[in-house]
């Protein structure tokens, strides 16, 4: 048994002075606690341009000017304030004169989320002309999630990328992203921008434990604390199970969670909450809450876990209930399959390679923390404003759990601070759902950074054991995968994942005999979840390592090789049961295209030389990937003509940097012969329209977009036939309304007979795919472990693209984040479930030096699914980079790394000990 | 972030009002005060308005406040003579921390805060600069090496309620030559190991590791050693230590091999 020390605070009146300074050039008083940051107290004084990426100074979102010099306002205590002048990214331009820089972001696409670039933008625009040749230094102090930075670097160097495309010919153009100016002057508000009156707010009392029992709670001391309105137990819990990841199909994931579980099965999970009304109320009575724990046995390993006489995460659950294949065993979630006979082809092969890999725990790292703001409505309908991939999702098994009716609840997103799968999970708007309920108040639930590090799920650090055989053609004939992957404590996504992970990246290979042995297990590590790739990076970095092993023992080309092993239209997209139903069809195929791109560029060169003394390496790895997930994807739309001539759009998914808005304006636009600027977007509301699946699986395009084209369509033949209708036959739809000859019938005549709007509606099958091939020239210090890449060229087959600028963002800003994971980041925890890296400050978020700028190549195709011949592209352009460098690293090196990150240390230990081991052998 | 047990800052504009209550602190810019949550802490006492003089040359020695910014440090201009004067600007640039925390930090900050990878520290300690230590109270104050004050990571040489006041750097060993390595595990991340080198006019070297040891270690030698004598010097140390910023074997290997560079740098021969 243990008991938490508790820590009362005495109450003491904390001293407060009214200080006098100015906000972009207006004088403001305001009295600040005494250990205020500037941050928070602009964000009080609703500066709500100024972001929280971090709270410790290391991302720079909310960097202000001080007297001109930049400062991170995060970490300037706000009592230094007195006479100051403080200038925000909206003081230095608002959309309709904006400064030179914002402009620049604006015209450069230098942002996707947007949630860096105010902070990016006070802090460039200090910067002089000669700093311009000394950027990855200056701004090192920023991070972008999204981009990859090089969007970035062009808008401070003022290089514009986008266009204004004539009537009708959006699709295929560079248009900007419709909130450009907004998100540039820090005016588009994000999940909590919006100001509150008598908001409360909860926080977290997390388990000190991995593994424990609550056997006792009291809470009466934090209850009685001044401004504190309710503590939350597993006592006032709903007792429905369910699962923070959400799909569909609730039934996709395994119900082992409670908003409050009598049972902690990970450190940092939720014991208590307080809800109070300032954070550091809530915060500080956290201390008061007593708690009496019995402490269970834990494990932290995915395969001891998975052994006879493992402590048990959830045996006391119902397999068929909770939809858990194994509890007695720990297993979530298993897949064992072979078609052909790998044993016999293995026999037979000429050449085989065959070894281990592991990735590690990566964390999303979105700038935009997870947060909700709810509250009741006049008519007492509970309304919550969050930060979501998912909100109809969201809102249905909030409905679930605690019993409403879908009419009593509305959820919806603002723009989201960006997601990478992180935010297609139920994390605060459960617990916010509970506190309002109990109280009846407005409240915010906000994950600090360390939260993001601690309790959020991350993506699943994975063990692969991959066996390929091929004949000295170069055929492949044998292609064997043992995965075993670390779900933590709680299965939200695991099953998804494990199961897509296998799919494309083992599909793409024609081969008679195959084997798959995947399972997915608890632990008492904190979970994982969804990760951009959707569990595909893993096994990709794994099967293409690989390959290209093999190819080198066949002596064959990488890119050889796979051309004569990749499946081709007409083969079937198999894993391992070529009787699986499926709706995957080749709606489109360019990975030959892809493979020649990539290719061509690599032998091409970009003059980039190495440093003296550096082995130089190639490497390439391909991937494919379904444009969006399988057993349905649903959309509606619907789509009106104002009088104005302008289009108002209700679209169910969210906006958190993909892009999708840009592209839905411009399908519209496209439709109706106008410009994408004409359209006004609602979004992401389960009030506007019926349902959204959501914005996962890259589905906005491909789903949503086709909904809203098809609507768009619909809704230009009803203006014509509208104009006839009024006497004016075989017109066409131009921006004003309806053209027939000479004459044009305006909008606001047409809607003089009634209102004219379409419904545009997708139900996402069939399904098409897509592929994307990296390649690398890397030159790695074998006396240090670093690698400088020297070339790095993706190739994208997209199908029709419909932004090339928005697609060239997405491809260098997966290729940024698969740069991160296979270098550079690492979830480090010790072994019991503890994070050591808990800030950005120990986890390497690349920064704007540590990327190159990458060669993008797009195929030419056109794919039959996809709205106007589009695929989806947001996962993908992860998934084939950390096998590429791998591969590359391997050339240079003579040696294979076959652990992410490849970090320095790594790299130059293997190189250590291959000598070491050379030098015993002599 | 907020410091939610903060009741008071306190801000003293004479050394007798620097006095520390319990669960009192001093604050200096507060860049890493502020970036984490400082359970305990009711009190900061806030240092910068005490009026100290940012920079002062005297005959000997560079006295730089502990409150004087790094960007203030940074600003300096060049001085004849100087020849590490170019190590300020590798060992501020060796901070994770962008040239934004610089407007805001002070040198004193980073040195309490007492960081491996505390740059500060590692040009302080390179040039075997003093610190100068205000006893708690109202006068009186010790002096010792910077290289001594740091005991480990997040741990100095400070009893409760002293503060640090300056630090002093001989002007001799800022006419020293010097060489400079360094390396983290991504290219402007924070440091895995910070080695430098100073080649004495007294023809006396010393080779200060910082970053990838939990404290400064310095190797010291009359004159420039064999190549042998320095990785014997460099193998005694077992301070090396593993963290998110690079494994300990590493830091070791790569420390040796900065050394042995900068051996040579110097005039060494190979």
């Amino acid at each position: 048994m243990s008991t938490n020390p508790v820590n009362p605070v005495t109450p003491v009146n904390p001293v407060t002075q009214a200080l006098t300074f100015e906000i972009n050039g207006e004088p403001v008083t305001a009295a600040p606690q005494p250990g205020q940051v500037l941050r928070s107290l602009l964000r009080d004084l609703d500066h709500f341009e100024v972001k929280k990426g971090c709270d410790s100074g290391d991302c720079g979102a909310c960097s202000v000017l001080l007297e001109g010099e930049p400062i991170h306002s995060c970490i300037y205590p706000a009592s230094r304030l007195e006479g100051a002048h403080v200038t925000t990214v909206a003081g230095l331009g608002t959309p309709e004169h904006p400064h030179p820089l914002q402009q620049s972001f604006v015209d450069a696409a230098g942002f996707q989320c947007g949630f860096c670039t105010a902070g990016m933008i006070v802090t460039a625009s200090t910067l002089t002309e000669n700093d311009k040749a000394d950027l990855p230094r200056l701004m090192k102090g920023n991070l972008c999630r999204c981009t990859g930075y090089r969007s970035i670097k062009d808008a401070i160097c003022g290089v514009s990328n986008t266009d204004r495309p004539a009537d009708g010919a959006s699709a295929g153009s560079s248009v900007r992203a419709p909130a450009g100016l907004r998100v540039a002057t820090g005016t588009e508000p994000y999940t909590l921008d919006v100001t509150a009156t008598g908001l409360l707010h909860l926080a977290v009392l997390g388990s000190p434990h991995p593994h424990a029992r609550i056997v006792s709670i009291d809470t009466s001391a934090a209850l009685a604390l001044d401004g504190v309105h309710a503590v939350l137990t597993h006592r006032d819990s709903p007792a429905t199970l369910f699962s923070t990841g959400r799909h569909e199909h609730r039934t996709d994931d395994p119900d082992d969670s409670l908003v409050l579980d009598p049972v902690l099965r990970f450190r940092g999970q939720r014991v208590a909450a307080v809800v109070a009304e300032t954070v550091a109320i809530a915060q500080r009575a956290l201390r008061s809450i007593v708690v009496e724990y019995e402490v269970l046995p834990a494990v932290f390993d995915a395969d001891l876990a998975r052994s006879p006489g493992s402590p048990l995460l959830h045996g006391e659950k119902s397999a068929a209930e909770s939809r858990i294949s194994a509890p007695e065993r720990n297993t979530i979630a298993q897949l064992h399959g072979e078609m052909g006979d790998v044993d016999a082809a293995l026999a037979a092969a000429d050449e085989v390679v065959s070894g281990t890999w592991n990735t590690q725990r990566v964390s999303h790292a979105s700038l935009e923390t997870h947060a909700t703001r709810g509250w009741l409505d006049k008519d007492g309908r509970l309304v919550l404003r969050t930060s979501s991939q998912v909100p109809y999702l969201v809102r249905d098994e909030l409905c679930h759990i605690f019993g409403l009716d879908t009419e009593r609840v509305r959820v919806f997103t603002a723009r989201v601070g960006g997601g990478f799968g992180g935010k297609q999970e139920l994390l605060t708007e459960d617990l916010v759902t509970l506190a309002v309920l109990a109280t009846g108040q407005a409240v915010q639930y906000e994950f600090t950074r360390e939260d993001e590090f601690t309790i959020a799920p991350t993506r699943h650090p994975v063990r692969l054991n991959v066996t390929v055989g091929a004949t000295a053609d170069g055929t492949l004939t044998a292609l064997a995968v043992d995965e075993l992957m670390d779900a933590g404590a709680y299965g939200n996504h695991s099953i998804g994942v494990m199961f897509h992970g296998v799919s494309e990246s083992l599909s793409i290979y024609r081969c008679a005999n195959k084997r798959v042995d995947a399972e997915s297990v608890y632990t008492n590590n904190l979970p994982s979840g969804a990760f951009r790739g959707y569990g595909l990076g893993q096994v990709v970095f794994a099967v293409e390592s690989a390959m290209d092993e093999l190819a080198r023992k066949l002596g064959i080309d990488p890119f050889e090789f796979r051309r004569r092993n990749s499946i081709v239209p007409g083969d079937p997209i198999v894993v391992t049961d070529p009787h699986e139903e499926s709706d995957l069809l080749y709606g489109s195929y360019g990975l030959d295209q892809c493979l020649d791109l990539a290719e061509a560029a690599l032998l091409r060169g970009n003059g980039a030389s190495a440093p003296e003394g550096w082995p130089v390496g190639t490497g390439m790895a391909m991937a494919m990937i379904a444009s969006l997930p399988p057993r349905g994807h649903f959309a509606e739309t619907t789509i009106e003509l104002l009088p104005t001539g302008r289009y108002s759009i209700s679209v169910g998914t969210a906006e958190f940097g993909n892009g999708t808005t840009t592209v839905h304006a411009q399908l519209a636009a496209t439709a109706l012969n106008t410009t994408a600027d004409r359209m006004h977007i609602h979004q992401s509301d389960t009030d506007v329209v019926g349902y959204d699946t959501g914005a996962f699986g890259s589905a906005g395009v491909v789903v949503a977009g086709k909904a809203l084209y098809s609507g768009a369509r619909l809704l230009a033949a009803r203006m014509v036939e509208r104009a006839a209708s009024l006497g004016f036959a075989g017109g066409s739809v131009v921006p004003e309304g309806v053209r027939v000859g000479e004459r044009v019938i305006a909008a606001s005549t047409l809607l003089e007979n009634g209102p004219l709007l379409a419904a545009g509606r997708h139900d996402g099958t069939p399904r098409s795919i897509a592929f994307n091939v990296h390649a690398f020239r890397v030159a790695v210090n074998p006396a240090s472990g670093e690698v400088r890449i020297l070339q790095s060229i993706q190739s994208a087959d997209a199908g029709t693209v419909l932004n090339p600028e928005q697609l060239r963002g997405q491809i260098e800003g997966g290729t940024a984040q698969a740069i991160g994971s296979s270098l550079y980041e690492e979830m480090t925890l010790d072994g019991e479930g503890r994070v050591l890296t808990k800030a950005f400050r120990n986890y390497r978020v690349p920064q704007m030096a540590d990327i190159p700028d990458t060669e993008v190549y797009f195929a030419s195709t056109h794919d039959d699914l996809g709205p106007l011949g589009a695929k989806s592209m947001s996962e993908a352009p992860y998934n084939p980079v950390a096998p590429a460098l791998a591969n590359a690293i391997r050339d240079a090196l003579g040696l294979r790394p076959q652990e992410l990150p490849m970090s320095r240390d790594r790299l130059w230990r293997m190189v250590e000990r291959a000598r070491a081991s050379t030098i015993r052998r002599a | 972030m907020d410091l939610i047990d903060v009741r008071e800052i306190r801000v003293p504009t004479t050394r007798n009002e620097v006095r520390f209550a319990p669960g009192e602190i001093p604050l200096g810019g507060g860049t890493w005060l502020f970036s984490e949550p400082q359970p305990g802490v009711f009190g900061l006492v806030d240092l910068t308005a005490l009026g100290w003089e940012p920079i002062t040359i005297t005959d000997d020695a560079l006295i730089v406040s502990a409150t004087c910014t790094i960007a203030e440090l940074l600003r300096l201009p060049a001085q004849e003579g100087w020849v590490a004067q170019p190590l300020f600007a590798q060992c501020v640039n060796s901070l994770l921390a962008s040239f934004k925390i610089w407007n805001v930090a002070t040198v004193g900050g980073n040195i309490c805060t007492s960081l491996p990878a505390g740059a500060l520290i590692s040009l302080a300690a390179s040039l075997d600069a003093t610190a100068v230590i205000w006893y708690a109270g109202p006068s009186g104050e010790r002096r010792m090496p910077v290289s001594q004050f740091v005991l480990a990571s997040r741990t100095n040489e400070l009893a409760p309620g002293e503060v640090l006041r300056s630090i002093e750097f001989p002007l001799d060993h800022l006419r020293s030559r010097t060489g400079f390595r360094r390396i983290a595990l991504n290219e402007l991340g924070r440091t895995g190991t910070l080695v430098i080198a100073r080649l004495d006019e007294t023809g006396e070297v010393v080779f200060t590791i910082t970053g990838g040891t939990t404290r400064p270690r310095q190797l010291r030698f009359d004159a420039l050693p064999s190549a042998t004598q320095l990785a014997a010097a460099v193998g005694s140390i077992t301070e090396w230590f593993t963290d998110a910023h690079g494994s300990a074997d590493w830091r070791a290997g790569q420390s040796a091999r900065f050394a042995e560079e900068l051996r040579i740098e110097l005039g060494g021969t190979s």
